[in-house]
């Protein structure tokens, strides 16, 4: 674990994988409903791949999160909560299903098994507001992104890319390529939670017709 | 109290200091772009720093009053008037039923911003009035016809006027401190000179100059994606930067070699394309 200065009032901390950005994501953000502690001043911790950020308000309140960020070494692997789980209905009718299955080697009804058996889990967010890298599915579902992007990606689509799957959550242009279609609302600015997914939590895809 | 717009420019935008708390779901903080002049105008009018302003790239907005309301003008100087009779920027600023207020066009800076007495009160997104302009979040950019309700409350200034910080058209003095990749180039950043380029948003300014060389053992690298950050100063494989401003992206998959102290992320955001800027990286302890 390597804790580095990211400008003013942020720390980027660079961990060995996705199971150690998982544990510390977790610890951080239990850690930060603790109030009276330098925790309280956090104002984001952004996990990605390799690294988790953690924002604060001012300079000082970096400052005081130096220590306590460089000494949280020892996380209880096992105390972390299995995220909440969600389902998504999918409809496996996406234009690159053929060539994914080429590429895995695999047939169209194998890459829906796979793709549906295996429980994945929300590594993290970005690229858009909802649009979340799921990681841990079938190992036999890593495949490319695509040569040439597509301009316009409808919402919904379900796409896999550099071994993560993720659901398009509107409209825009994009790389991975695309196996199926889900109805469900991945975003809304409206509702108390906009993101249907959040990192920690575990997806399960089911084939629908 | 409210406003209408009667004409914009090429863009103006509600923002305050932005929606963070939302990054782990991809949402950018977003923002005023130049805080500290949206803080100063708000600062003029006795408004919290963090009620809506409107901030005007380059200028051409014009405002009628429906209703009486004290303004206040900071940032990039438009030059500006009521009815034709020239205002200040620094100052409170009292406009009657039906006064309109029109801005010029900047010569040095870019961003202007434009605080109402109570702040711009449209509903908020995620907690903020801030126009994200990368994914489209929170309000729409000003349009003629457009009906900006204020905070209100009869506010009387008691402040005159405020010293306020023209932006300069000249080299930007821009302090960084070296990021967590600093490692990969073998180029120093610091003392460096480099011009905006006019591809620059409130997204990410460009930067044109001579390219800053990677490692020898980083050509070709790639790295998984990463946080970023405001003021973040990535390294793309031309080796021309971009320093990521307000709606940066939540990730990104490039060095990031340095990032801007806050201050000199709000100078970036007056510079305007063409100007130079020379930036001073400072290394600091891990």
């Amino acid at each position: 674990m390597r804790v580095s200065p990211y400008g003013e009032r942020a720390w980027l901390v660079e961990l060995a994988g996705p199971a150690e950005v998982r544990s510390l994501d977790a610890a951080l953000r239990l850690l930060r409903s603790e109030e009276a502690t330098p925790w309280a001043d956090i104002l984001d911790v952004v996990p990605a791949a390799r690294t988790v950020m953690v924002t604060t308000s001012s300079a000082a309140a970096a400052a005081a999160l130096r220590e306590p960020l460089s000494t949280l070494t020892d996380l209880p692997q096992q105390s972390i909560r299995t995220g909440a789980s969600v389902e998504i209905p999918v409809t496996y009718d996406g234009p690159d299903l053929a060539s994914v299955a080429r590429e895995c080697g695999l047939s169209v009804e194998q890459v829906v098994a796979a793709h549906t058996s295996a429980p994945w889990t929300v590594a993290f967010c970005g690229f858009a507001p909802g649009f979340a890298y799921l990681g841990g599915g079938d190992p036999r579902l890593i495949v490319a992104r695509r040569h040439q992007p597509r301009t316009s990606v409808p919402a919904g689509a379900v796409a896999l890319a550099d071994g993560f799957s993720a659901v398009y959550p509107r409209s825009s242009p994009g790389g991975w390529q695309l196996i199926g279609r889900t109805d469900a609302s991945m975003w809304d600015d409206h509702r108390s939670q906009p993101a249907l997914l959040v990192p920690g939590m575990r997806v399960v895809f089911r084939a629908v017709p | 109290m409210s406003l209408v717009v009667a004409r914009v420019g090429p863009l103006a935008t509600l923002q305050d200091l932005g929606r963070p708390g939302w990054m782990h779901v991809g949402v950018t903080p977003s923002g005023a772009a130049d805080r500290e002049s949206h803080r100063l105008a708000n600062a003029l009018l006795g408004n919290h720093p963090a009620a809506a302003t409107i901030e005007v790239l380059l200028g051409g907005l014009e405002l009628v009053a429906t209703q009486p309301a004290w303004i206040a003008l900071a940032g990039a100087d438009c030059g500006a008037d009521v009815d034709g009779r020239a205002v200040d920027w620094g100052a409170p600023i009292p406009l009657k039923q039906d006064q309109r207020l029109r801005l010029g066009w900047s010569v040095a800076g870019l961003r202007a911003y434009v605080a109402v007495s109570g702040g711009v009160a449209v509903e908020p997104v995620l907690g903020s009035r801030s126009r994200d302009t990368l994914f489209g979040l929170g309000p729409a950019p000003l349009q003629p016809g457009m009906l900006l309700p204020s905070g209100g409350g009869a506010i009387r200034p008691t402040i005159d006027a405020a010293p306020s910080p023209r932006p300069s058209g000249g080299t930007l003095v821009l302090a960084a401190r070296m990021g967590p990749h600093d490692d990969w180039v073998q180029d120093s950043l610091d003392g460096t000179q480099w011009v905006v380029s006019p591809d620059s948003d409130r997204v990410g300014v460009r930067l044109q100059g001579a390219a800053l060389r990677r490692h020898a053992s980083r050509v070709g690298a790639e790295l998984p994606s990463e946080p970023m950050v405001r003021g973040a100063l990535q390294l793309p494989p031309s080796g021309h930067p971009v320093v990521f401003l307000a709606d940066h992206p939540v990730t990104g998959g490039y060095p990031v070699v340095a990032v801007l102290d806050d201050a000199s992320c709000d100078r970036i955001a007056q510079a305007r394309p063409g100007q130079t800027l020379a930036i001073h990286a400072a290394t600091v302890r891990r």
